[in-house]
């Protein structure tokens, strides 16, 4: 059990490197991104890193309050996304 | 006992898959060259790879703790808004002719996410320039 264990923490710290590289990299493009479209696929790319480096946070530290923010994280993200592509398109969010 | 070294196992390649799909979306995001083309790694990939790690939780919490199946819930939720985000981004594009642009409709005049009304018609030329 011990081994085991201890090949999940190693594999928790590469999952924590490997999402924010992702994480960074979504960084990147929302900065050289030619154009809204890039900019907002690069904010949606972000918000569901955030969802995973929470989610990563929870097994981590073994517990399960982190559910509700990961939920709200998810659910506000769509929301912005589709706000922000409403913008660009009609020049409104609610008309 | 067993059963448990197997699902700690479960949970490390659970973790696994989802760090390298999740990365393999980042990459795709920065080294695409087309805006639609980019558009396919993130809203796909890295909705897949959240979807392993979340089953690494769901796991995890029945392994080490009461368990639970809240993720199926957070899992749901991402897999049917992203496709609709997705489309969301593609219109942007679309809309802004950012990309390759799809061929007229045969019954109308044009498509109606390139129809801006008249009266927005010089905010939208100077939005472009």
């Amino acid at each position: 059990m011990t081994a085991a264990v201890e090949l999940m923490d190693l594999v928790l710290i590469i999952a924590f490197i490997g999402v924010a590289l992702g994480q960074l990299a979504a960084m990147v493009r929302l900065v050289i991104g030619p154009g809204p479209g890039d900019r907002i696929l690069a904010l949606d790319t972000m918000v569901i890193n955030a969802i995973g480096l929470i989610v990563l946070l929870g097994v981590w530290q073994g517990t399960r309050i982190y559910f509700e923010a990961s939920m709200i994280v998810a659910m506000l993200g769509f929301v912005s996304t589709v706000a922000y592509a409403r913008f660009i398109l009609r020049g409104d969010i609610i008309e | 006992m067993t059963l448990e070294i197997v699902a700690v196992y479960a949970i490390s390649a659970c973790l696994l898959i989802g760090t390298f799909f999740t990365v393999v979306g980042a990459i795709g995001l920065l080294r695409f060259n087309d805006s639609m083309t980019r558009l396919h790694a993130p809203t796909k990939v890295s909705t897949m790879g959240i979807g392993a790690l979340l089953l690494a939780s769901m796991i995890h919490s029945y392994v080490f703790g009461e368990g639970s199946l809240h993720d199926l819930l957070i899992m749901a939720f991402l897999f049917v808004t992203a496709p609709i985000s997705a489309n969301f981004i593609a219109k942007v594009n679309i809309h802004r002719r950012s990309c390759q642009m799809p061929k007229p409709p045969k019954a109308d005049t044009t498509w109606a996410t390139l129809n801006v009304p008249e009266a927005d018609r010089d905010i939208e030329e100077t939005g472009k320039a």
